[in-house]
């Protein structure tokens, strides 16, 4: 069950591994000096690999060894990364993830998984070493990783040894077993260069236990076992035991690996340096030696660092140093680090916002209650509950927030192989990433937006033909923008393409029956015809489009978040889709208004101000107003929902904004903020226009959520939606 | 079965180790061996006659050397057995202990 659990822990961190490698693959091609994300590939390769070998995943070790190789020598300037490699790298990096995608769904390696892995591998053999390993990997059926990579790793590395590293669970000797024959075993498998004992410090008199076993071993092993041979060798004593083997000619990044693994005892740098077998114990005392001369002989009290020394008399290649000093300091570091950042289930985090939300309610409800006894102490307490409920509902509300970033980030993937593709150069930018939003929206938005870039590349974006012949530049451009604005996230996604044609998509409209001819369609309500089902003005249906799903989907997706989505084109320069959406999905600040005695809720952010209607209606006309100089729609709550009875002597009006937009909504009483938790409609309310959700009073009753897109299109002269218009139209 | 026969050379007391030290040993020699370091600043183990070693007993003997350096006194290690150098050679520990190694002539 643990190894399960450590094996999910794998996935995770592989999956973000993975993820980083793609992300610094894509940022390699746009930034002037690549060393950065090169070194970062190789860190996040290295990492997916060592652990791999923790767990046995022979397929994902082998894989990414070759990877780890070709990066190895385009950070060492050896091979340079050109357009190709990246795309290799990228293909790399997808069999990867299918590769821990396999293991996460515990399928067995497939034979088609292998080809392609031996695929790929061979396509990367030219960029590995040259010489030697060229014409030996060139050869046909030698498409495997070679036994000996021509890398030569260490430069005093004389002899092909495998280095073993392993700490002996205490109760090797208890249980009946003597490290001493796996060392015997061992001589027999090849020849034992050079062996280290380590027992460290053994406790003090009596608190030493004598059948408690303290032996590690560093062993320099020339053998030509293979690494499952040498694995059986301690098959009884790794349960608790710490094993590590590190294959012969292995570069100094396995030491470095080696050496932070290994247990964290404070150890002395010289000590981990002959333990990580980079050094023998001769050249450390040779350095400990010097070390002290030259601290007597000038009579200074600070030699040289033994680090220093070691770096400058060549013995060890600075890295390694780097490795070990670094790993003193983490080692004090450590426990204060572990405790910054916590990992969750996002379903963990899910059951606490619905919890808050129930909370919130309860909350309501006792308050209400104590308002109604008017027992001042009682009230008192509920109020301060529900401030501190208030500030719950906040953080556990931030602890959703993701940045949008990293669903942006995902697009430059899909921007690189479309493009490439279609044979049109497209530049994405990307602006905002940092806007937070919850999670859950996030999700949900990655389809629609997936849909509406591919739409702008295949679509928006011309062929490079016609862009020469327009006289644009010929890598077109894509930008990605998030911002917060007003209590909801605005997304836009613009292209510098030929922008929509709106006689095409009137045309393609009456051949689908869409309209009938001769309906007079203002402008937006043409574009806005893109949205319709089994609408698409494709002329060519490429690979990206005609997959059955249209704008229709991506509109209503936006619909069920929601959201609004509208566009704005530019014959000749291009097209840009705005998508508004709430910041979350689960509570809101509300307030509360009542006609007829029936409760509703206006999202608090949209709320600008409250006014008497007397006053107000005294410059309407053809149901706008002039408030304050601005002509302002309005409409009665009364009407929208045709609610009977006559209206009280002293109607109230609330003024909202919905982007640029603002209207009056006229109803009866107004209540003041109130904490939402927002409740979807039933299925039968589904349709209903201007209703956005329910909520529940602290009361038990039921309050109506409004819409405000919809109640700013019924207000603006009751300008219907473009789906209105097609029902009256057709 | 260990057995310890105590004897002087040259005025320092001088300890036999007769039989096996393993895993089976440990925990008794432990406390004599402990015992007889405490009551000489320097004490000489003879290693002739030990037959058989393994970790355990290797690592008694390493727990000793430093046991031996916080209370301030010596131990010394002296005509290893065949059985001895061996495990000696196996684990390359003859360098903690730092005694001289004779390599007795062959019995044959």
């Amino acid at each position: 069950m643990d190894l399960d659990r450590a094996k999910q822990t794998y996935i995770i961190e592989a999956r973000e591994l993975l993820d980083s490698m793609e992300e610094a693959l894509l940022a390699v091609e746009q930034e002037a000096d690549p060393q950065e994300p090169v070194n970062a590939m190789f860190r996040a390769v290295h990492t997916v690999k060592g652990s791999a070998g923790l767990f046995g995943l022979d397929a994902i070790v082998r894989f990414a060894h070759t990877v780890e190789s070709v990066l190895d020598r385009v950070r060492g300037h050896k091979t340079s990364l050109t357009g190709e490699l990246v795309g290799l790298m990228l293909e790399c990096h997808d069999h990867l993830a299918q590769l821990v995608a396999d293991i996460q769904q515990e399928a067995p390696e497939s034979a088609e998984a292998a080809q392609e892995g031996d695929r790929i591998l061979a396509r990367l053999a030219p960029f590995l070493a040259g010489g030697l390993a060229r014409t030996e990997v060139q050869a046909p059926e030698a498409l495997v990783v070679p036994a000996r990579p021509a890398l030569r790793g260490r430069p005093d590395a004389g002899r092909d040894c495998w280095h073993l590293s392993i700490r002996f669970s205490p109760d090797v000797l208890r249980n009946g077993m003597d490290p001493l024959s796996f060392v015997r075993y061992l001589a027999t498998l090849g020849e034992i260069v050079h062996l280290t004992p380590l027992f460290g410090t053994l406790p003090e008199r009596d608190s030493y236990d004598p059948e408690e076993c303290r032996l590690g071993l560093e062993i320099e092993l020339d053998t030509q076992a293979s690494r499952s041979t040498l694995e059986d060798v301690f098959e009884f004593v790794r349960d608790g035991s710490e094993i590590h083997l590190v294959p012969p000619n292995a570069k100094v990044e396995d030491y470095l690996q080696l050496i932070k693994a290994l247990p964290e005892e404070p150890a002395y740098l010289g000590e981990i340096l002959v333990a990580g077998g980079c050094l023998t114990a001769r050249e450390l005392e040779q350095a400990l030696r010097r070390q002290k001369a030259e601290t007597y002989a000038d009579g200074a009290v600070q030699g040289r660092m033994l680090g220093a020394i070691v770096i400058q008399d060549n013995a060890v290649p600075p890295p390694v140093v780097a490795a070990a000093l670094d790993k003193q300091k983490k080692v004090q570091e450590r426990q204060a680090q572990e405790l910054r950042v916590v990992k969750v289930s996002a379903e963990k985090l899910d059951r606490l916002v619905d919890l808050v939300g129930e909370l919130v309610i309860a909350g309501a409800s006792a308050q209400a209650r104590a308002g109604a006894a008017r027992e001042a102490g009682m009230l008192e307490a509920t109020v301060t509950v529900n401030k501190l409920v208030e500030e719950i509902r906040d953080n556990a509300l931030s602890l959703r927030m993701v940045q949008i970033g990293d669903t942006f980030n995902r697009f430059r993937r899909i921007v690189r192989d479309v493009s490439l593709e279609l044979g049109k150069t497209i530049e994405l930018q990307i602006h905002g990433a940092e806007t937070e939003l919850d999670k859950s929206i996030v999700e949900k938005l990655s389809d629609p937006l997936m849909h509406i870039v591919r739409n702008a590349i295949d679509h928006g974006i011309e062929p490079l033909e016609l862009r020469r012949a327009r006289g644009k530049p010929e890598a077109g451009t894509l930008a990605l923008q998030a911002a917060h604005d007003s209590g909801s996230i605005l997304i836009e996604v613009s292209d510098d393409g030929g922008g929509l044609d709106k006689e095409r998509i009137l045309a393609k409209a009456l051949e689908r029956g869409l309209v009938k001819p001769g309906a007079a369609l203002g402008d937006q309500e043409i574009i806005n015809l893109i949205f319709e089902p089994g609408f698409s003005t494709a002329d060519k249906v490429s690979d990206l489009s005609g997959r059955g799903v249209g704008m229709d989907v991506v509109r209503r997706n936006i619909d069920e978040l929601r959201g609004t989505i509208e566009v704005e084109t530019e014959p000749g320069l291009g097209t840009t889709l705005r998508l508004r959406l709430p910041l979350t999905l689960a509570i809101i600040d509300g307030f509360r208004v009542s006609v007829a005695g029936a409760s509703y809720v206006v999202p608090l952010d949209v709320v600008i101000e409250c006014l008497d209607l007397a006053p107000f209606l005294e410059s309407e006309r053809n149901h706008l107003v002039n408030l304050r100089g601005e002509v302002l729609p309005f409409l009665r709550l009364r009407e929208v929902f045709r609610i009977p009875g006559e209206p009280p002597a002293r109607e109230r009006v609330v003024v909202i904004q919905h982007g640029d937009q603002r209207c009056g909504i006229v109803v009866d009483c107004l209540h003041g903020e109130f904490q939402t938790v927002i409740k979807p409609l039933g299925r039968l309310f589904r349709g209903a226009r201007g209703l956005g959700g329910s909520t529940i009073l602290g009361t038990g009753e039921v309050a109506l959520i409004l819409d405000v897109a919809q109640m700013m299109q019924l207000a603006s002269g009751g300008r219907p939606s473009s789906r209105a218009a097609l029902a009256q139209s057709t | 079965m260990l057995q310890l026969d105590r004897s002087t050379h040259e005025g320092e007391p001088v300890l036999g180790l007769q039989g096996a030290l393993t895993i089976y040993e440990a925990a008794e020699a432990r406390d004599r061996l402990s015992a007889a370091l405490d009551q000489a600043p320097c004490l000489r183990l003879n290693l002739a006659g030990l037959e058989e070693l393994d970790t355990a007993g290797v690592q008694l003997l390493v727990w000793l050397k430093q046991e031996a350096r916080r209370r301030g006194r010596t131990l010394a290690l002296a005509a290893h057995s065949p059985a001895v150098l061996e495990v000696f050679d196996l684990l390359q520990v003859a360098g903690l202990f730092g005694d001289p190694i004779l390599i007795a002539p062959s019995a044959s």
